[in-house]
């Protein structure tokens, strides 16, 4: 867990968070998940398992869902980084945080920044997921409290709204 | 319905915004100046003597801070029941993974390093690591007899009901060890200050049970230990009383630093040491009658509880009380024991005995209808409690509850019938093969017999300054709903808009203990207080003069802040008080074991897959009467999740123990089910009330834990005609089965013949 240090000295590493440009000071092989949380203080990623099984670490890096707990930071350098902070346009929630507060997507919360971004990442590639896609593409996030029913339901909800949305603005431009 | 009514709405919850913006504040997230970190040593035996402990080269150990079980300055216990659980082994081990040694350091990568160098001598003693080596008494490993606890029930007269039955009917059931796995890991902060003691902040459901571990531990009074519940990611009963155990660890470790200290379990330390669901077995021989009914029966129901006695005593009296099901039973004889095993201790988890012993009583009633030669539907039907009969403890039913109703709808809704007829045709040929399982069983809410009289549970009520209102309970938040059902009901009583209510964290330093949050009490029992305590805040507003009867949102408001200007602090307390009527003899375990039970009947739809021997669970049904429901999203997202929990426990999730350690302590090799796994639940209730509940509700948590384990086998039977009588029901218990392999061959040898 600590070969990090016993590895090459502290380098430092740009990246984008949430659309700001970062710098850190860290050792390469520093789990980006850890960078996150303790050197720019963005908890909502979220460690389960440590070994990428369960996802609650889920950011997005370059638009693809990766378990940030599996992440060297040095893989990170130059990336763009989306976390469950960046999801939201100030207090106006994202669609998919709307839909998971509506319908139930979220009991304890400990998945839920993860499950979100993961939801995020499955809306980008597929506008109009069928239920078994939904089911399909959020299988790499566990959740114990829900047993999933709500979460899907609030991501189908989701879907069809970003949709709807997307309909409107594009009427409005035509 | 009144359109301003708030309960039976489904308001938005309290702390959602804050959890789907990650902005939450969990344990782990929360940071305290000039702050270190802590890990524990363990045990890697099961039981011996300490002989010596080694502090390794290669580690700077002037730098850390190390506590031993000679630094505890009161007593060298986890108080909870009883006192046998150390909160460091001294000379003893009794279990793998039992804490020895507590390390901190301001740099938590080194910890583990560290932990590792430590090297513990032992002599080792002999261990015991089944329930039937523990029977035997080959080894004494806890008291004088390796039980920490035996109840029996007895109800009429058995002698001549086997003689003059017309059918004896055996079976023994098995129930394995089942992990809570909630995503957030356990963890503690602790900091001390001479003048204000200790303060713990941390993943906990019961604040005031850590209140008095910390009391014993450190021999403080009251006033001097605050501990402070985090948003807390899942508990499931797993986080009812380890969490006394680290915060005691986390505040050794602090009082010696002179520094808070941060423990955060990994997963693999969460798993392997920390509480699971009890092991269990049952055997039942029940005497029946040519027509199916039940004349009597002995049910013999033992637990395995690890190392130390923890819950097991009363995780044993609800599986002993739910064991017989939501049937009528003219005579019958159970006898239940809790028994010791070198492992860790196990613990609460959701159903707290009642998943065992009803798995039992279910795959029975499939088992008697064989017997008999009737349905299992009839079966039931034909046995079913009745309003005016007795269970087993001789409560009489006072609810108007009518199974047989339930049951019907059950049926209705699952398609049970078509689909049975459909699928014993399909099955003649092919590889998959399909079955219907039905479980009917109850749940028994808040705590057993005069354990609410015990408890004895405090709520408070605030009418603020600013005239909102606040409520005050111990009563803690982890995924069920808490904050949001309590705030509803006192809005509800107070005639007020859900967001006029808000809810005071968990910390002992503020609020009453309202007692654990566990047993399915929450909002039948604490709710109950909430809403006397709220009615008490507008009467005494009524009563100064300062508010008129009928009022509205804005005069409450301005009368409480008047109220606060004029007297300061306004709060209003309710205490808990049996209701009048209610008998319990705790020596004969006869009375109202609860004062009220959730009903329930699930319907899983299954196919076994002869390819590969797996289950999978294609359509589940869920009905209950669970009294008035509050808050109709959260009392389903409760019952899916628990069923989810369910089906995990019958087909996918395996303790593998070597030598009383688990062996697959991570989430690679320890499976619980995924989005894709599970099946659309159904979830639908019937609304009774209840007389004992806030707004007629009942308890809900644990009852959907219940019913899904022998649904699912009653369904693998029907699909295979083969039974399997243990949880989990893994593809290579179906392979194994030798039964099984002929019928697999037989269906492969008719596909062959028939592409042919």
């Amino acid at each position: 867990m600590n070969d990090f240090r016993e590895g090459p000295r502290k380098v430092e590493i740009a990246f984008t968070v949430n659309g700001e440009p970062r710098k850190v000071c860290a050792y390469p092989m520093e789990r980006l998940l850890d960078v996150l949380r303790l050197e720019l203080g963005l908890t909502g990623a979220k460690e389960g398992c440590g070994e990428g099984e369960c996802g609650s670490c889920s950011v997005l890096m370059n638009g693809g869902l990766v378990n940030s707990c599996l992440v060297p930071v040095l893989q990170a350098a130059d990336s763009e980084i989306v976390t469950i902070e960046g999801l939201a346009d100030g207090e106006t929630l994202h669609v998919l945080q709307q839909a998971f507060l509506e319908y139930g997507g979220a009991q304890c919360g400990i998945c839920t920044p993860g499950m979100i971004l993961a939801a995020a990442h499955l809306l980008q590639r597929n506008h109009e997921p069928t239920i078994e896609e939904i089911r399909e593409g959020l299988s790499g996030n566990l959740c114990r409290c829900t047993g999933y029913s709500q979460i899907v339901e609030a991501v189908a909800e989701a879907a069809r709204r970003g949709l709807e949305q997307h309909h409107d603005e594009t009427g409005a431009t035509a | 319905m009144n359109p301003d009514r708030v309960v039976g709405k489904s308001v938005p919850r309290k702390e959602g915004r804050d959890k789907v913006t990650g902005r939450s504040q969990y344990v782990d997230d929360m940071v305290l100046p000039d702050m270190i970190f802590g890990a524990t040593v363990r045990s890697q035996i099961p039981r011996g003597r300490i002989k010596k402990i080694t502090f390794g080269p290669g580690v700077a150990w002037d730098e850390f801070v190390v506590v031993s079980a000679k630094d505890i300055p009161g007593k060298n216990c986890i108080a909870l029941i009883g006192e046998d659980q150390p909160c460091l082994a001294s000379d003893f081990v009794n279990h793998p993974e039992e804490p020895i040694l507590l390390l901190a350091h301001p740099d938590r990568h080194i910890l583990p390093k560290a932990v590792a160098a430590v090297s513990i001598e032992y002599d080792p003693l002999p261990a015991i690591f089944t329930m039937e080596e523990s029977e035997r008494r080959s080894q004494i490993i806890w008291g004088e007899d390796n039980i920490f606890k035996t109840f029996l029930i007895e109800k009429g007269d058995l002698a001549g009901v086997f003689e003059n039955a017309d059918f004896i009917v055996e079976g023994e059931y098995s129930t394995g060890a089942q992990e809570q796995l909630y995503i957030e890991n356990n963890g503690m902060i602790a900091a001390f200050d001479a003048a204000q003691g200790i303060t713990v902040w941390g993943s906990l459901q019961c604040p005031y049970y850590i209140h008095k571990a910390l009391m014993a531990l450190c021999n403080l009074p009251a006033e001097k230990v605050r501990v402070v519940q985090m948003e807390t990611g899942g508990a499931f009963g797993g986080k009812e009383e380890y969490p006394s155990m680290i915060a005691a660890h986390a505040t050794l470790l602090a009082i010696k630093a002179g520094r808070p200290v941060k423990i955060i379990y990994d997963r693999l330390e969460d798993m392997v040491a920390t509480t699971k669901r009890h092991p269990s077995r049952t055997r039942h021989r029940t005497a029946v009658s040519r027509d199916g009914k039940i004349l009597g029966g002995e049910i013999d129901f033992t637990i395995d509880g690890g190392a130390y006695a923890t819950l097991s005593s009363v995780v044993l009296s609800r599986g002993i009380i739910h064991a017989a099901g939501p049937y009528y039973w003219p005579s019958v004889r159970i006898r239940a024991k809790a028994v010791a095993t070198s492992a860790p201790p196990h613990g609460a988890f959701r159903g707290f005995g009642a998943p065992q012993s009803l798995f039992a009583m279910e795959r029975h009633m499939d088992r008697i209808a064989q017997a008999v030669g009737l349905s299992p539907v009839e079966i039931r039907r034909r046995n079913f409690l009745q309003p005016g009969q007795q269970t087993t403890t001789q409560q009489v039913i006072r609810e108007p509850i009518d199974l047989v109703k339930l049951l019907d709808r059950g049926l209705e809704a699952s398609g049970y019938h078509a689909k049975k007829n459909t699928f014993a045709k399909q099955n003649q040929l092919g590889m998959h093969k399909k079955g219907m399982g039905i479980a009917a069983f109850l749940h028994g809410a808040g705590f057993t017999g005069s354990g609410e009289r015990y408890l004895s549970s405090v709520v408070g009520v605030e009418g603020c300054a600013d005239g909102s209102v606040r409520v005050l309970v111990s009563s803690t938040e982890f995924g069920q709903g808490t904050k949001t059902v309590l705030s509803q009901i006192a809005a509800e009583a107070l005639g007020l808009p859900y967001d006029s209510v808000s809810m005071a964290q968990p910390d002992t330093l503020e609020v009453p203990n309202s007692g654990p949050t566990v047993a399915s009490r929450t909002v039948m029992v604490v709710g109950k207080l909430v809403q006397s305590a709220a009615l008490g805040i507008a009467q005494t507003l009524i009563s100064s003069g300062l508010l008129r009867t009928g009022y509205s949102a804005d005069e409450f408001r301005v009368a409480s802040q008047k109220h606060v200007a004029q007297h300061g602090q306004f709060r209003c307390w309710s205490r808990y008080e049996p209701p009048t009527g209610i008998f319990w003899d705790d020596q004969a375990y006869r009375g109202e074991a609860y004062a009220a039970f959730a009903w329930a009947v699930y319907i899983a739809e299954v196919t076994v897959d002869l390819t590969t021997y797996s289950v999978s669970v294609d359509d589940f049904v869920a009905l209950q009467e669970v009294g008035k429901v509050l808050h109709p999203l959260l009392a389903r997202g409760q019952i899916i999740g628990g069923i989810a929990q369910g089906i995990g426990f019958s087909l996918y999730e395996k303790v593998v123990w070597q030598n009383g350690r688990m062996q697959n302590g991570q989430m690679t090799n320890y499976i619980m089910p995924t989005s894709s796994d599970l099946p659309p639940i159904r979830v639908l209730f019937e609304e009774l009330g209840n007389v004992h509940g806030a707004y007629g509700a009942k308890g809900i948590g644990e009852l959907p834990m219940d019913g899904p384990a022998p649904a699912i086998l009653n369904a693998v039977e029907d699909a295979l005609g083969v039974g399997f009588d243990s949880v989990p029901l893994l593809p290579e218990d179906i392979m194994e089965n030798p039964d099984k392999r002929g019928l697999a061959e037989s269906a492969g040898a008719t596909s062959t013949e028939r592409s042919r």
